[in-house]
């Protein structure tokens, strides 16, 4: 299809630098096409569609920032989306009317917002520019442009729409490959080949092309290829390969070795075509070999013949390990003598019957397979190969053979790529159903060190892996006397928990894992005394306390206790483990009063001891930071001496480290004398220099503890002295709303207890107008800790005029309607301080202010209620307010409040009931007075 | 013929007795059972009215072959010269259970014990080259651009002895190929199989011991 729909494109040239598609019937049903692939790619190919391409896809759009929803940081300019790629651009960027989109889960949630312009905007995408900037305008530029980028649609409607998975080929598949290679014929040294033709332009029904009697014999078509550098090549494509044929005088007859595929064939035939390929650097993550070419080819034509490349797919997740292009074998000058044996012993293993295949299998673990040399020299050779193969035959002793050495060298990371694509993963999965404990036990093993990536766990769980791994946990939890089938079984399980954990990693295998049953048969594992059991089964333990329903489970299974137990074992990565567990856990009370009651939390202190394993210390920090949410096991940690420990590890730690560590402290500064204390151990410079930090998460945490240092006097002092004030002002205008949010907090405290923070406010030159403008932000938390600032700010009255001159009257006006509780607590309280200033009171009741307000009045939170009712007395000093809020009936809430207990509110609900009572008495007298006259 | 019967039946227990005093391994009602089954597969064999006391080479490798799935002319020949421990030419019921003790339950010392055995095939209680080499040729397809048919396997043949000839001394002694089996289990068979495989092993025992415990 992918061919026929580039060639059906009906372009019209309006002007040399603006190529537009043609209105025909063909190209409407195209962009459907298209239209549709794209809706669909995110929910059939979630990976995939998080990409981050290199070049953004960009265009002129119809859609206008309201048109945006949540997910969205939307301002009156522009349109960010919130979903970000690892350096913090946005992955869409709207500035009227250009769209920048670069990734197809981006672009099919554009599509979607577009509504019934749809069609209009995968139109505009395709005609979209290229970064003009990058290459000078030309118009053949402009013209190629476009239709690679139609290609590149066109090539993953194919790929993606056809998966190729079959081990024979079909003439399908055939087709496929003959139209992506048509696509790069031609243009001198710069093609991949000359020429690529069928010898038959008829096609039968089923898709061949070979006469009928040749079809018998499995023939599906004949090509005529014209490399760059070498003879024509005569080929047949058969459901066995492809391989080369003596012409058609010759019959047909087959001359060469069959080969999977075309571009194998080609490779190993012309040295160009191999070049040109080979010279491929990036190698895009795709599912299927066939699309991988595809799209390679793609971008090296792209590469050549466009100054911008369009795509470049890298793996989201950032611990995730990158898939390597494959390293190509070297030429043959300086190979080391193990390359030559082990090329021998490849030949041995291909030849001979299954006695030598033992023998040279067991020659072959005499060489060093941990190193990369002879690693690559096993792949290089083929004999990756017929190790896989060899899984697949009968014989239980070559299947035990191949896997001992396939455990070793999938230490390797291409070789784990290359056994992916071999379909290895298949075999070993199926090995695990096997009677012979050895053989599960290697094989599982061995998915150990192969799940490491994406891709090869992703194949683990499709051919139902994860089952078979679990069901190996199975084994007697009676660990005192065993038998030599228990013994062995344990082993089992030991390897199946190893398995797990590297699968673990993804998401889908987590619920896949508990899905089969998995947690309790951990949780009987965490029992073991044996440490080679526990470090993988607490491993897998921690990876999946990602997910809250684990974490319930291991609450609720009683793990907790096995794993404070073990935060005292003698093991450093088994303490990581469990102190990580502990951390990801700890978010939940229950949890927390748990490990207080196991005694958990000084075993976690003395790990802070550790302080050279920065991992380990990582995790102990962390789990000290959540355990301390809970006031009571601060108390307990005082008696630990942690705060002083903590306070030591301020300075000279790795960020992850900090990050807790801070935030711990945030949490033990909850408590007065505490925060006495962390000035007392000298944490409050380290704190404030902490604010200039480029980590999102630590600013997070550091703002935090310093806001709740700042509430002791005597640290504001030295907080003051540090610039403090100053610095956590300019936190301000980070990208991120949680760091915002909890800096406006931070500022909040520093204000209300610094000395002269008026002054030190008005002395930041920009602060105000920044302070205004986080009033348009769109997260309601940046929104109420802004107002909550404003609130503090404005007790200055210089700074209330300051801010009034901004506007920021009009801009909380704005923010009336919303119903989060938060913000309308601390925005009522906000106004009720700028009401303290000229004519506010008047100007927010033109902004339409108060009528909002009164139906907050009727908001069941408690605060809530008090903040407005406060707010409404100081407006209802304005007369005009008081007609607008006897209008909406406030009266009657009003009376209400004034009978609740606290002093406050009636005393504002009264003031406010007697400032509308003074006015209409007052007009009742002038009317009065007008009568008598 | 019942009397008759009756009588075998005592004899056979109470040689039972006594060889499983004498042979690790199995239950007394188990050797019953072996001696069964080499009663019937005595029986089998053409004896043409010669007495006979035990099982003949032809009928000792066929059963290796149907029964153990060991075809392999090389080492059956071998298994029966180990079996046949007074070297008469014939399996005597007792050289039968003991030799089965360790083809179905050997412990690996036991095996390795017998391989070496079978393995050493001149009993000069060495595998020397010249013996690897007959006992691996022709177990690696030859390339037709090979001009020594052999070469490959006496390649393979130095291989295997630079990794098991611990001594240095050109052949393999027993503790050489002890030392390097323990090492690597998968070596016990290096020159030949000559056990049977373990569900080979399911299935003879179940045939014998569950079948003639329910007569």
């Amino acid at each position: 299809m992918g061919i026929s729909l580039t060639r059906a494109a009906q372009w019209t040239m309006v002007s040399s630098s603006t190529a537009k598609l043609a209105s025909t019937p063909m190209n409407e049903s195209l962009l459907k096409e298209i239209l549709h692939f794209v809706e669909h790619f995110s929910s059939q190919h979630p990976q995939e569609a998080e990409h981050v391409f290199e070049e953004p896809l960009q265009w002129s759009t119809t859609l206008v920032p309201s048109d945006f929803k949540t997910d969205y940081d939307i301002s009156d300019s522009d349109v960010q989306s919130h979903e970000r790629d690892s350096e913090g651009h946005p992955l869409l960027q709207l500035s009227p009317p250009t769209v920048y989109v670069r990734s197809f889960s981006q672009l099919s949630k554009l599509l979607h917002l577009a509504d019934d312009k749809k069609l209009a905007e995968v139109r505009a995408c395709l005609e979209g520019k290229f970064e003009s900037n990058l290459h000078p305008k030309q118009s053949n530029h402009q013209h190629s442009s476009i239709t690679h980028r139609l290609n590149v649609f066109v090539l993953l409607v194919t790929v993606y729409s056809h998966p190729i998975i079959q081990v024979r080929l079909n003439p399908k598949a055939v087709k496929n490959e003959v139209e992506i290679l048509q696509m790069f014929c031609g243009g001198g040294d710069k093609g991949l080949l000359k020429s690529l033709r069928y010898t038959s332009d008829f096609q039968f029904s089923n898709g061949y092309r070979a006469p009928l009697w040749r079809q018998v014999q499995g023939d599906i078509c004949y090509l005529v290829i014209e490399p760059c550098d070498t003879e024509t090549l005569y080929i047949t494509c058969s459901t066995a390969g492809s391989f080369l044929n003596g012409g058609e005088e010759n019959g047909y007859e087959r001359t060469s070795d069959a080969y999977e595929d075309l571009v194998t064939l080609l490779k190993s035939r012309s040295p160009h075509f191999a070049d040109k390929i080979n010279q491929v650097e990036v190698l895009i993550v795709c599912l299927i070999k066939k699309a991988e070419v595809a799209l390679v080819y793609f971008r090296k034509t792209s590469a050549g013949a466009l100054p911008g490349e369009l795509f470049s797919e890298s793996s989201t997740e950032s611990e995730e390990e990158e898939e390597q292009p494959y390293r190509h074998p070297e030429t043959n000058t300086d190979l080391p003598s193990e390359y030559w044996q082990i090329q021998k012993l490849v030949k041995y293993l291909k030849d001979g019957d299954q006695i030598v295949t033992v023998d040279t299998l067991c020659a072959m673990m005499d060489f060093n397979l941990m190193q990369e040399s002879c690693q690559m020299a096993i792949q290089d050779t083929g004999g990756l190969k017929v190790l896989l193969n060899l899984l697949d035959t009968d014989e239980h002793k070559c299947k035990i053979g191949s896997l001992k050495i396939l455990r070793t060298i999938s230490h390797n990371s291409q070789i784990r790529r290359v056994i992916v694509d071999m379909k290895g993963v298949q075999s070993i999965v199926k090995i695990l159903d096997s009677p012979v404990k050895e053989l599960k036990a290697l094989a599982a093993e061995t998915i150990a060190n192969v799940a490491k990536f994406r891709r090869a766990r992703r194949n683990v769980r499709l051919y139902g892996g994860i089952n078979k791994l679990v069901s190996l946990l199975d084994c007697l939890p009676n660990f005192a006397s065993l038998t030599p089938s228990q013994e062995e079984d344990i082993e089992v399980a030991c390897c199946g928990a190893l398995a797990l954990w590297s699968c673990s990693r993804s998401t889908k295998n987590k619920k896949a894992i508990r899905k089969a049953g998995g947690i309790p048969l951990l949780g009987r594992l965490l029992k073991s005394p044996l440490q080679k059991m526990l470090i993988p089964v607490v491993g897998t333990l921690q990876e999946c306390a990602s997910e809250e329903s684990y974490r319930n489970d291991i609450q609720t299974l009683g793990m907790i206790k096995d794993l404070v137990r073990n935060l005292s074992s003698d093991n450093d990565e088994l303490q990581m483990h469990c102190a990580s567990a502990i951390f990801k856990c700890a978010e939940d009370k229950q949890t927390r009063d748990l490990v207080r009651k196991y005694k958990g939390l000084q075993p976690l202190v003395s790990l802070l001891h550790k302080a050279d394993n920065k991992q380990l210390l990582a995790a102990a920090t962390g789990a000290i930071w959540k355990c301390s949410i809970s006031q009571e096991n601060v108390t307990k940690f005082q008696e630990y001496k942690a705060l002083e420990i903590l306070v030591n590890l301020l300075t000279d730690q790795p960020e992850e480290v900090l990050v807790n560590v801070v935030g711990a402290l945030g949490e033990f500064a909850q408590i007065p004398a505490n925060k006495a204390a962390i000035r007392e151990f000298g944490g409050i410079k380290p704190l404030v220099k902490l604010l200039t930090s480029p980590n999102q998460a630590l600013l997070v945490n550091v703002t935090k503890a310093v806001g709740a240092c700042a509430t002791n006097k005597d640290n504001m002092v030295i907080i003051d002295q540090l610039d403090g004030i100053r610095l956590v002002w300019s936190l301000l205008k980070t990208p991120s709303a949680d760091v915002q949010s909890s800096a406006a907090w931070a500022l909040c405290a520093c204000i209300e207890n610094a000395e002269d923070a008026g002054e030190t406010a008005r002395s930041l030159i920009g602060g105000f107008q920044l302070i205004v403008k986080l009033l348009s932000s769109t997260n309601n938390e940046v929104l109420a800790s802004i107002c909550a600032a404003i609130c503090k700010i404005a007790k200055d009255e210089e700074n209330l005029a300051i801010l009034t001159d901004f506007g920021v009257v009009p801009s909380l006006a704005k923010l009336t309607n919303t119903t989060h509780d938060r913000l309308r607590h601390h925005l009522a309280d906000a106004i009720a301080q700028c009401c303290m200033w000229g004519s506010n009171r008047a100007s927010f009741g033109e902004a339409g202010a108060v009528a909002p307000l009164v139906r907050n009045l009727k908001s069941k939170e408690g605060s809530v209620q008090r903040s407005t009712a406060m707010a409404l007395y100081q407006l209802s000093r304005n007369p005009n307010n008081c007609i607008t809020m006897h209008e909406k009936e406030v009266v009657q809430p009003l009376i209400h409040m004034m009978g609740s207990d606290d002093e406050e509110l009636q005393e504002a609900a009264a003031g406010c009931v007697r400032s509308i009572r003074l006015l209409y008495m007052a007009n009742r007298n002038a009317e009065l007075f007008t009568f008598r006259n | 013929m019942s009397k008759i019967s009756a009588v075998n039946k005592r004899a056979t227990q109470t040689l039972a007795e006594n060889i499983s005093k004498q042979v690790e391994h199995f239950s007394k009602k188990e050797v019953e059972c072996l001696i069964r089954e080499f009663n019937v597969l005595v029986a089998e064999q053409n004896n043409s009215g010669r007495a006979v006391h035990g099982l003949d080479r032809g009928k000792f490798i066929s059963t290796l072959h149907s029964i153990f799935g060991l075809t392999d002319d090389r080492m059956t020949g071998r298994v029966f010269r180990t079996f046949d421990k007074d070297n008469d030419s014939v399996v005597s019921m007792k050289e039968w259970i003991e030799g089965l003790s360790v083809f179905l339950r050997g412990t690996l010392d036991e095996k390795i014990k017998y391989c070496f055995t079978v393995y050493d095939l001149n009993g000069d209680n060495a595998i020397s080259r010249e013996e690897m080499l007959h006992m691996l040729k022709g177990r690696l397809i030859r390339q037709p651009n090979e001009e020594d048919p052999d070469e490959g396997i006496k390649d393979l043949v130095e291989i295997i002895l630079k990794k098991m000839d611990y001594d240095h001394d050109g052949k393999l002694s027993f503790e050489d190929f002890e030392k390097t089996v323990k090492d690597e289990n998968l070596l016990l068979e290096a020159f030949g199989t000559c056990l049977p495989d373990f569900r080979r092993i399911e299935m003879f025992e179940g045939h014998v011991f569950q079948e003639q415990f329910e007569q």
